[in-house]
């Protein structure tokens, strides 16, 4: 039955809607700041191989998690200044508040686990929870961005297997998906 | 550039019908054709991902449509010949770029398309 032409006409403005929100979300991440945050990932990662303690490899991690975090922000902002989209839009908003609460869980968790003295789990759980707050920000921006944040989700699943290489596959989900998505994402979608 | 010509003929007689009762009432009346040339999905799709930014590459409006190379070529080509976007290639390094913009003519036209879509609305629910 074919529909009546308000509910097409209601339909078309849907379309027009959420084409233009997901078109919005392209400027979202930013590429380069992601192949930025994945070099700043692998100087981590061989810096806390070299740590000697766990203190001293949990303090390296943190650092990278702010010095990424800046960084992110500020490739961010640029992008969206150069695309001349505002900053603050609502794939935008989706964005940050489908990232953030698997975050926070992740902040609570590692203070747990570090009180608690079990190192091991921490980079399989960050890698976990990453890859899930990727995915679940990513269905507001394009399709490379969800799939990315599955394949943290597998490095943090591998590393439950394999703890010992925790520090490896650290530097292989933060530094390497982020340096090889970053580039596509660059390449394809406007810096 | 070409003027863009408002849309004719060719609804399915499941549309014209409804039309021509709105048409009757004195809302309806004034609501204009549709726009045929951004009617269809996927040139609407491209004029209004267009309209979200300031420009999108090919790879981009591609993701963005699900559009195959050929079929977005043909429509932003038909779009472009209606003056409502603009279509300029460059290269950056040795990789062809091309860069898809919005004109004033093709930002208008969305906006009558979403007022004709609202007046629809607004007369089956003024009845």
């Amino acid at each position: 039955m074919p529909l009546p032409l308000h509910a097409k006409a209601e339909d078309n403005l849907r379309f027009i809607r959420e084409t233009m929100e997901r078109a919005g979300s392209f400027t979202a991440v930013s590429g380069r700041g992601q192949m930025a945050i994945g070099a700043t990932a692998l100087i981590a990662a061989w810096l806390a191989s070299a740590a000697g303690t766990s203190d001293r490899w949990l303090a390296v991690w943190l650092g990278e998690a702010a010095v990424a975090v800046a960084i992110a922000m500020a490739t961010t902002t640029w992008k969206a200044r150069d695309h001349k989209v505002p900053i603050v839009s609502g794939p935008a908003r989706k964005f940050a508040l489908s990232f953030v609460p698997p975050m926070v869980a992740g902040a609570l968790l590692t203070i747990v686990l570090v009180l608690r003295g079990e190192f091991a789990l921490l980079p399989a759980m960050w890698m976990l929870l990453y890859g899930a707050a990727v995915v679940s920000a990513g269905t507001f921006s394009v399709r490379v961005v969800p799939f990315m944040g599955a394949c943290f989700m597998l490095c943090g699943a591998a590393d439950l297997v394999l703890p010992a290489m925790g520090n490896a596959i650290m530097a292989i989900a933060f530094g390497g998906l982020h340096l090889g998505f970053g580039a596509a994402i660059a390449r394809r979608h406007g810096g | 550039m070409a003027k863009p010509q408002p849309a004719r003929g060719k609804r399915s007689h499941a549309d014209r019908e409804p039309l021509r009762e709105l048409r009757g009432k004195a809302e309806a009346s004034r609501v204009p054709d549709l726009d045929k040339l951004i009617h269809e999905r996927m040139r609407l799709a491209i004029v209004s991902a267009l309209a979200a930014t300031d420009t999108l590459g090919f790879n981009e409006l591609k993701d963005l449509t699900g559009a195959t190379d050929g079929n977005l070529s043909v429509h932003a080509r038909k779009l472009e010949d209606g003056g409502y976007l603009t279509c300029a290639k460059r290269f950056e390094g040795r990789v062809p770029k091309t860069e898809f913009r919005l004109t004033a003519a093709g930002r208008r036209a969305l906006e009558r398309y979403v007022d004709h879509m609202e007046a629809l609305i607004r007369a089956v629910r003024d009845r």
